[in-house]
């Protein structure tokens, strides 16, 4: 376990989250170790988002400790933050592109502010990262407003890709996508992580997409991680909810179709 | 390892090696992209040039999509330029960005006059649409009044007290404070200039007869316009860019009796109120600063008040009130529903909303103005 602590990107440890009364996140522990791909589940309105928005800096946490990169948030100094903003990307719910810049200023957005590079180059990295997730570079030229809510999605990770990062939290990122779009998303994050080194931390409640892209899953319950491991780990788990959710209609339906190729 | 990215130019018999090393990433990316155009400038100079990559510690999007540049400006004709060295995991990103087609060139503009034509053409349309536009929210308002008055069932009562709240009730401090303060600076002016003619009394027949018939409705108006209109119009647009106006409509709701009629209704009967108490503050501050600057006690000021006006200057003010209220309601309502995907639209439209209410608010007083003087009011 030292071993692996060692090689965390993420280290969540006792973080407690509170709205008003209620306690969302409970003496959190988690950690996510580099080069891997971590399926975050939980039931809706567990704090899923929440944990993400924590860690990220969006919400404040009541007490605990996060460190990404080896480096504690809480403690760091603007600069220190801005160069952990850079390594990270971050693929938002709805998107959160903005919608008053086209798809190629949307990605080239955080590349301008970061680096300063001619506009070829920019425009050659926009198509090329469109190509990446997908789309064809004729989408550049469109605002948001004029996209498909798939093609967001892609747009939104082409952005969030934008600047090579190492670490990538994706909230749910297959949601609202065909199938086939789902299994090719899914398929990209795969390949991404393997050939950029990516770290994935991905909520997500697409049962194919924890079958097909996660290395290792954690499970939100109660405001605490109930269950981290595998896929055979989860299914082998006797909590209540752990076995309706892997073992379930639709879950049954997923490991069927899947065993042949598995 | 992680050390400056380089690329060497080693002779390999009649050809070139260019040997790539250090870090292709995105933070050297200024630094690769002078590489690399420098090295673009060997193309043709020998048959066959290798980019080797063997020595590349890391690579990103950005380096092998560099990478591949060079290799298509050093590959023309004959001379096929080839990457040497790729590893394992690196081969299936470079791969990636071989797909990327090259970016066609950026199409050159239209002639030089032929953008303000075009501009000049746009805004004169756009003009002819907001007076159709308006007219046509203006015939929706009524029809779905008739509608009301044909079936008061219909008429949602609870909406229109919330706006009331909001447009009526909460705007009532600010109202009264502004109107307070300009009744207060016009009687001090008109003191200030009439005493040299020795006529000060005189500043509150002025007063009387500026704040109920002028002064007091339009305060009012542009107050409301930029205090409500506005709100209005950015309610209606970010209801409209999250598609919930599509989602009543699919309802088989009337966007129009759901939504803008008890914001009319609320703004109708808000108009009057807020006119009435501003009226009354702004006399109340011109009849302090009279009494305190000019030395006109409240006693004389209300007796020379009740001389000076009629019922008719306190009607004429009244009556263009709910007129004002009308039009301020159609300008925000039509603006709110013609905004479109991006905040930069609502941004825009809520600008607008405010920009037109006030010009509108002003013409029609001009109009009031005309009509009033003939029919001797």
């Amino acid at each position: 376990m030292a071993v692996e602590q060692a090689d965390a990107i993420i280290r969540v440890r006792d973080v407690t989250v509170r709205f008003g009364a209620t306690e969302v996140l409970d003496k959190l522990d988690l950690d996510v170790k580099r080069g891997e791909i971590l399926g975050f589940v939980g039931p809706s309105g567990a704090g899923k988002s929440v944990l993400t928005r924590t860690i990220i800096g969006l919400v404040p946490k009541v007490s605990g400790q996060i460190e990404v990169f080896g480096v504690d948030l809480d403690a760091a100094n603007a600069k220190e933050r801005r160069a952990v903003e850079r390594r990270w990307g971050i693929l938002f719910q709805q998107g959160a592109l903005f919608s008053s810049l086209t798809v190629a200023q949307n990605i080239q957005f955080p590349v301008r502010e970061y680096l300063k590079l001619s506009q070829r180059l920019l425009d050659e990295i926009t198509i090329a990262k469109l190509g990446m997730v997908g789309l064809a570079p004729e989408v550049a030229d469109r605002f948001p407003s004029e996209l498909s809510g798939g093609m967001i999605k892609r747009v939104a990770l082409a952005r969030a890709l934008a600047l090579d990062p190492e670490l990538v939290f994706l909230d749910e990122p297959t949601s609202g996508l065909d199938p086939i779009g789902a299994g090719d998303f899914d398929e990209l994050v795969r390949t991404l992580q393997r050939t950029l080194g990516l770290t994935v931390f991905m909520v997500t409640h697409d049962l194919d997409s924890l079958h097909t892209a996660c290395d290792r899953i954690a499970v939100l319950g109660d405001g605490k991680i109930i269950a981290a491991g595998t896929m055979a780990e989860m299914k082998a788990s006797q909590h209540p909810w752990l076995r309706s959710y892997f073992h379930g209609k639709r879950a049954r339906a997923v490991v069927g179709s899947n065993t042949g190729v598995v | 390892m992680d050390g400056n990215p380089t690329l060497e130019q080693i002779a390999r018999g009649n050809g070139l090696a260019l040997c790539a090393a250090g870090s292709w990433t995105a933070p050297f990316a200024p630094v690769l992209e002078r590489i690399v155009a420098e090295a673009e400038a060997l193309s043709g100079t020998r048959p066959n040039i290798s980019i080797d990559v063997s020595a590349v510690a890391k690579l990103d999007t950005f380096g092998a999509w560099l990478i591949e540049r060079l290799r298509r400006s050093l590959t023309q004709g004959d001379a096929e330029a080839t990457i040497a060295g790729l590893s394992a995991n690196y081969s299936s990103l470079v791969d990636e960005v071989r797909r990327v087609k090259d970016p066609e060139p950026a199409q050159g503009g239209g002639l030089g006059l032929r953008a303000p034509v075009e501009r000049l053409g746009r805004s004169v349309a756009g003009f002819v649409d907001t007076i159709v536009g308006l007219v046509a929210m203006a015939g929706a308002v009524m029809a779905a009044m008739l509608r009301v008055l044909l079936h008061p069932g219909s008429f949602r009562l609870t909406s229109t007290i919330h706006h009331l709240e909001q447009v009526c009730w909460r705007a009532v401090p600010i109202v009264m404070l502004i109107t307070f303060l300009i009744g207060c600076i016009v009687a001090q002016q008109g003191i200030f200039h009439f005493r040299k003619f020795g006529a000060d009394v005189f500043v509150v027949d002025m007063l009387g007869v500026l704040v109920l018939r002028e002064l007091g409705v339009l305060l009012v108006a542009i107050m409301v316009a930029g205090r409500s209109g506005s709100a209005y119009t950015a309610e209606l647009g970010s209801m409209k860019m999250r598609e919930e106006i599509d989602a009543l409509r699919t309802m088989g709701f009337d966007p129009i009796d759901v939504l803008i009629m008890p914001r009319m209704m609320a703004l109708v009967l808000a108009m009057p109120i807020l006119t009435f108490l501003g009226v009354v503050a702004a006399l109340y501050g011109g009849g302090l600063v009279a009494w305190l600057y000019g030395g006109v006690d409240p006693d004389a000021f209300l007796l020379r008040l009740r001389d000076a006006i009629s019922i008719d200057h306190f009607t004429v003010g009244m009556i263009k009130a709910p007129v004002m209220a009308i039009v301020i309601g159609i300008v925000a309502c039509v603006e709110g529903l013609a905004v479109e995907g991006s905040a930069e639209s609502l941004g825009r439209h809520t600008t607008a909303s405010v920009v037109k209410g006030i010009f509108f608010v002003i013409v029609m007083d001009g109009v009031f103005a005309i009509f009033f003087a003939s029919i001797g009011m």
